[in-house]
């Protein structure tokens, strides 16, 4: 278990504030937040390249926050990767294992099983400059491996990658998280993050604001990032189910909201922007294949437009003009109908 | 030629590529022409009996040694201080990295004084160096370190660029790997610094090599090359002092080659 208390530090006109975070043993930690939030500064506290002026870091029980770098038990992931471009792949997964007395067929041995978990074994030999970056990462994911670090840190791993090695790699986060590494992975991507996190902590200008499940954290956003990002409310928790035709049914709650996807059948979120949803007075016929009845809660002014969150069984959000709300006299507790097209669904897998 | 390449050549020698030429040659002329001059002015009969002159010979033979030694044994402390500059930040750093320049700025014969005053018999270091047998003034001893005064300078800044173009992530990476930082220093830095730090050692060592100002004050004799030429122009003349000039320029040519084949030949090897 790592464990993250009060860590504070300064660099210059930057800072981090009294971050504090419990990632469980074997989990799956998903830091949050956009650039500059100090997801990275953060990273490199707990790998001991940068040391805090204040707070704790307690790793396995072992308070480990003046530790030496070379001793902490953790492994580091960057965003570039940063092979060592001089060494053959298979020095670079070795690398780290040749201060170990394991001998030369252990030696062997281990780096071909990593090699093996990360699907690298075929470019043992090459040199990583010749790499794609999808596999230069995973190289760098087989090195961080190998020594067995307690926790293994990730910085932005996939970013530079495009979209097909992104979704390559996530398997492979997972399959290695399945194997009981704990992982702390800092993105400022939401879809990544809903997509591999157990636990999620949004940063925010040098500090933890909200730690939770994808779920707590995107339906309700206590962050303006977050907010901004996944629109108002409307991030929901369900199951994809094979439907007709190209169109899928997501379940929540006893709720179907109908979508557009051709992702497999499985567990997952979903996300409608505000700004999609249409309220009408009654119930009309158009293209849009999701239609409820619900009941206005609340009424209120945002940074642009009026917010008005309506109950449907559960609580959706919707973005709408003051001439709209002016015009069907929106207010509390009225009925009305919300709208939204298929297409204007995004799915996310869990 | 093939025509259309004439035409494409023609095509871009436009009126100012014409004068950049023309001064680029002017100054390769420059260079070239009186190094020639002396070469076509020495008959190969001259050559070969300057060659096989026993004094030519053990002075040319000093001179490679006594260079090489001042690169090798100031090159293991100036290697690490290079890395020191590159890396970190410490108080008149600024200060630092000037001091490492001024012996390039100096007159070279300034430096001989300073060094002689430095090593002589009544000083500490000359007598400390009396104590365990090593005489500097007038000795191989005294000219290796006048060789490295002048020279080291260049060794420093190279391995110092080389080390600084070594992203600094590889290091941090290497120390979270679980290395030490020595280890990351000779597996890591050093590798791939080291294009630059033999790049630099040529360097410093074809400066050491070429050394006469700062030399012929701290030992006249023994006799490195530039010191016997020089010698041999003021006791009997041009024509005397041209011969050894040119075996000398021939051989430090030659080792100047071999050693930038060497150099690319592992580069090579190396990507």
């Amino acid at each position: 278990m790592l464990k993250v208390e009060n860590i504070s530090v300064r660099l210059g006109s930057f800072s981090l504030r009294d971050v504090s975070f419990t990632a469980g043993q074997g989990g799956y930690l998903v830091l949050l937040g956009m650039s500059g939030a100090g997801k990275s500064v953060l990273l490199q506290v707990l790998g001991g390249l940068i040391r805090p002026d204040g707070g704790r870091v307690i790793l396995g029980g072992r308070d480990i926050t003046r530790e030496k770098v070379q001793k902490r038990g953790v492994g580091l992931v960057f965003q570039d990767s940063a092979l060592f471009p001089h060494m053959s792949v298979y020095d670079n997964i070795a690398y780290p294992l040749l201060s170990r007395r394991i001998g030369r067929s252990g030696l062997r041995r281990r780096v071909l099983q990593l090699a093996g978990i990360t699907w690298v074994d075929h470019l043992l030999e090459r040199s990583p400059r010749y790499l794609s970056g999808g596999e230069q990462q995973r190289v760098a994911l087989a090195r961080a491996l190998a020594p067995g670090p307690e926790v293994l840190l990730l910085d932005e791993p996939l970013s530079s990658l495009d979209v097909q090695l992104r979704s390559d790699l996530r398997m492979l986060l997972r399959e290695i998280n399945g194997r009981g590494q704990s992982i702390v992975h800092v993105t400022h991507d939401y879809e990544e993050a809903a997509m591999l996190a157990g636990q999620i902590g949004v940063m925010e200008k040098g500090t933890v604001v909200q730690t939770g499940t994808a779920a707590e954290v995107f339906s309700d956003p206590r962050s303006e990032f977050v907010a901004r990002f996944v629109g108002i409310r409307n991030f929901i928790e369900g199951t994809l189910v094979q439907s007709t035709g190209t169109l899928k049914n997501f379940i929540a709650g006893g709720i179907s909201f109908t979508l557009l996807s051709d992702e497999p059948p499985g567990e997952g979120f979903v996300v409608v922007r505000a700004e999609d949803i249409i309220i009408s007075a009654s119930k009309t016929s158009s293209s849009a294949v999701n239609n409820f009845p619900a009941t206005i809660k609340s009424v209120r002014p945002a940074r642009v437009g009026t917010e008005v969150i309506v109950d449907i069984g559960r609580e959706m959000g919707a973005l709408v003009s003051e001439e709209s709300v002016a015009s069907l006299r929106l207010r509390p507790g009225k009925r009305v109908w919300i709208s939204f097209k298929a297409s204007a669904i995004k799915y996310i897998r869990g | 030629m093939p025509r259309n390449m004439i035409q494409v050549i023609m095509r871009d020698l436009d009126a100012m590529r014409l004068v950049f030429i023309l001064l680029g040659g002017l100054v390769l002329l420059f260079i070239i022409a009186p190094l020639a001059g002396m070469f076509i002015a020495t008959s190969p009969a001259e050559f070969f009996e300057t060659a096989v002159d026993r004094e030519v010979a053990e002075s040319i033979g000093l001179t490679l040694w006594t260079s090489m030694l001042a690169t090798i044994i100031f090159g293991i402390a100036a290697i690490p201080f290079a890395w020191i500059l590159a890396r970190k930040n410490f108080p008149l750093k600024k200060l630092v990295s000037a001091i490492i320049d001024v012996p390039v700025v100096i007159p070279h014969s300034a430096a001989g004084i300073a060094i002689l005053g430095f090593v002589s018999r009544d000083t500490v270091v000359g007598r400390l160096g009396e104590s365990v047998g090593l005489n500097f003034v007038g000795s191989a001893p005294g000219i290796i370190l006048a060789m490295a005064f002048v020279s080291i300078p260049f060794l420093v800044n190279a391995a110092r660029d080389g080390f600084a173009a070594v992203p600094e992530k590889l290091e941090k990476a290497a120390l979270v790997l679980g290395a030490s930082p020595a280890r990351v220093f000779f597996t890591i830095s050093l590798p791939l610094a080291w294009r630059s730090i033999v790049s630099g050692m040529i360097m410093m060592w074809a400066r050491g090599m070429s050394e006469f100002g700062a030399v012929v004050i701290v030992a006249y004799h023994p006799m490195i090359t530039p010191v016997l030429i020089y010698e041999r122009f003021g006791s009997f003349g041009l024509a005397y002092a041209r011969p050894v000039a040119v075996v000398f320029i021939c051989v430090c040519l030659a080792f100047f080659v071999l050693l930038r084949m060497l150099s690319s030949k592992y580069d090579n090897a190396e990507s």
